[in-house]
């Protein structure tokens, strides 16, 4: 600034500017900040809140709450392994279902798709992000239930002599299982997954691309050496939320689980998870039942928690040129 | 020199057989990957459709809720009426609030350490299941007041947690586009910057804000497990958000689904294509909002 720039500004400043405008302006100011500290707000309330009543569970169990897998509410015993195992079950299933899809159909969307097909797929992916949690349960569990069970009959008596896998087939089969949460959980999840890589897959420079297809590299070939190593990252990171959210998700997996904890490794078998566990017995529970409740949504809570912070630390760390996404 | 002929040679032999296979193979499993979402949706959009919509009439959608799932009459009218009392009443919070965040995050914070942490604790929120929000209202609100706790205020308490980060992250995002110049002009002309922000930036970006806040409301509307343990169930229409328990379209579905009285499944096929009816009613109108005033 010069001093020739600045002379005739200077007295028309603090003329605009009056106190009380300036007061005003502060004002909105602090407004807008404390509507943004709610959100540190509530996350503290939670954790205080939750934590505050879960503590006579966690102190009557101590360490066994985690290491134990015998829940009766009868004689006070809660160890929620069976149930941390049916949530950690149930979400990799759920995504070894639905990585591929959505990839499949986020590269479709970026790459493949000529304009109007890109606009009906768009619309299906977002129904599916649209259908309430319920709406999915109840489907699986009034429509699916019994051609599932066939269906896993029928795989269960080919693939459980494998050797080796052939023990996730075993049965005895159920048409409400681990098997049926994970594919409920899979559709839902699909959206997530697919619209964060598409973003993702948006952001690949275009000349790198049609450099590779200038060497000659075919379609497939371009998408495998040009957008894919690209969007690894970010891909990542939207498989790592997509499976946060397939462990909070309650209401379609209360339904269609089976609603009996164990630890098993038949996936055919009926199973139980946290949030499950929670929303089907919380209602009818009390004293030191509720609390232990309490405590299988604390420990949902820092899991998920854990799950979450861990894909924006992988999004953030490899790719620094997504900033534009949302993640 | 070699790389040279090397191509030049791959022309006129045109791609090798394995390239083009591969190349076939993945385009095939591309349009797999679309039929084995596109097919699942189209499936339970038709078992809804047929077993819901033949539920549907005014007296189903008006009725009070049966007394015991076993009874052959009755509709789900309380039912629709506290999905749109907790619904409104939770937009009411979280939005205004979530806006004023954002606006805090991309007009005033932008990178300074506040802005950043606050950002970050709002994915964090984002991330927390809607089963531990229903928890936490329920520790926090309906175990304060034994007895009368359970109300539609809770319930809506419960969606505005959720909804806050979605509508905070849209806004921003949606402030985010609002070109510079808009923001330099209008101080240029002497307006102070919340002025600025209320009569310039927010109105510029409030077809974005408004769509991203609908699909926030839609996901609220079709949430079971935050209400679950803190509205209660109520058979008869209740209007009244703060006083006297409620009942929610989800938490019916929920409630019935598992019945083995057919009655009962049948109310819950037809309180889900209401839902559902809403939810896209909700989602469709943020869509058209966003496409139809969008200024990029």
């Amino acid at each position: 600034m010069t001093a020739i720039d600045t002379a005739p500004r200077t007295p028309a400043r603090p003329a605009a500017a009056t106190p009380s405008r300036r007061t005003a302006d502060r004002v909105f100011q602090r407004m807008t900040l404390g509507a943004g500290l709610l959100v540190l707000l509530i996350l503290a309330l939670i954790v205080l809140s939750t934590v505050d009543q879960a503590r006579p569970a966690f102190a009557h169990m101590g360490l066994r709450f985690f290491t134990s897998s015998r829940w009766a509410p009868p004689s006070d015993e809660y160890g929620a392994l069976s149930f941390i195992y049916g949530t950690g079950l149930i979400s990799l299933l759920a995504l070894v279902l639905a990585v591929p899809v959505s990839l499949g159909i986020a590269v479709y969307l970026s790459e493949l798709a000529p304009l109007n097909a890109r606009r009906v797929v768009t619309v299906v992916i977002d129904l599916l992000a649209a259908v309430p949690s319920v709406v999915w349960g109840l489907w699986g569990f009034l429509v699916l239930r019994s051609p599932l069970q066939r269906f896993y009959q029928t795989l269960s008596d080919v693939l459980s002599p494998v050797p080796g896998v052939g023990k996730l087939f075993e049965g005895p089969v159920s048409g409400l299982s681990f098997a049926t949460a994970g594919t409920i959980l899979a559709l839902m999840i699909i959206p997530i997954i697919t619209s964060l890589s598409r973003d993702v897959m948006d952001t690949v420079p275009v000349a790198q691309k049609e450099a590779a297809l200038a060497l000659g590299a075919t379609r497939w070939e371009m998408i495998r050496g040009a957008v894919l190593p690209y969007s690894k990252g970010g891909v990542i990171g939207a498989v790592v939320l997509g499976l946060g959210r397939a462990m909070g998700e309650t209401i379609a997996v209360a339904l269609v689980i089976g609603s009996s904890g164990q630890i098993t490794s038949r996936l055919f078998a009926a199973g139980d998870a946290l949030p499950s566990q929670i929303a089907n017995q919380f209602n009818e529970s009390e004293g030191l039942f509720r609390s232990a409740l309490v405590a299988l949504g604390v420990t949902l809570f820092f899991f998920t928690i854990v799950v979450n912070l861990a894909a924006r630390a992988i999004v953030t760390r490899t790719n620094r040129h997504l900033k534009g996404v949302a993640l | 020199m070699t790389a040279a002929s090397h191509r030049s040679g791959a022309r006129r032999r045109g791609i090798s057989g394995r390239r083009r296979a591969a190349n076939a193979l993945f385009t095939g499993a591309v349009y797999l990957a679309v039929a084995l979402a596109a097919v699942p949706l189209a499936l339970l959009v038709y078992y809804v459709v047929v077993n819901g919509a033949r539920q549907l009439s005014v007296s189903f959608l008006t009725d009070s809720l049966p007394i015991s799932v076993r009874r052959k009459t009755g509709g789900i009218g309380p039912a629709i009426v506290g999905t749109l009392l907790c619904t409104a009443l939770a937009a009411l919070m979280a939005i205004p609030l979530g806006v004023l965040g954002a606006v805090y995050l991309n007009e005033y914070g932008r990178t300074s350490r506040t802005a950043t942490t606050l950002r970050f604790l709002a994915n964090v929120l984002a991330g927390v299941p809607s089963i531990v929000m229903g928890l936490f209202i329920y520790t926090i609100f309906v175990l304060r007041f034994q007895g009368t706790g359970r109300i539609a205020f809770a319930g809506s308490l419960a969606l505005a947690c959720l909804m806050l980060p979605i509508v905070i992250r849209s806004t921003e995002e949606m402030l985010r586009l609002v070109p510079a110049n808009l923001r330099e002009a209008s101080m240029a002309l002497g307006a102070s910057q919340s002025r600025t922000i209320l009569t310039v930036v927010l109105p510029a970006a409030l077809p974005g804000i408004t769509s991203g806040s609908m699909l926030a409301v839609a996901r609220a509307a079709g949430e079971t497990a935050p209400v679950l343990f803190t509205i209660g169930f109520a058979t008869r229409m209740n209007w009244n958000p703060f006083s006297g328990p409620n009942t929610t379209l989800a938490q019916f579905i929920f409630s019935n689904a598992g019945q083995p009285y057919p009655a009962a499944v049948s109310r819950a096929w037809g309180a889900a294509f209401t839902l559902i009816v809403l939810v896209l009613l909700l989602t469709a109108s943020a869509r058209f909002i966003a496409a139809r005033f969008s200024v990029r």
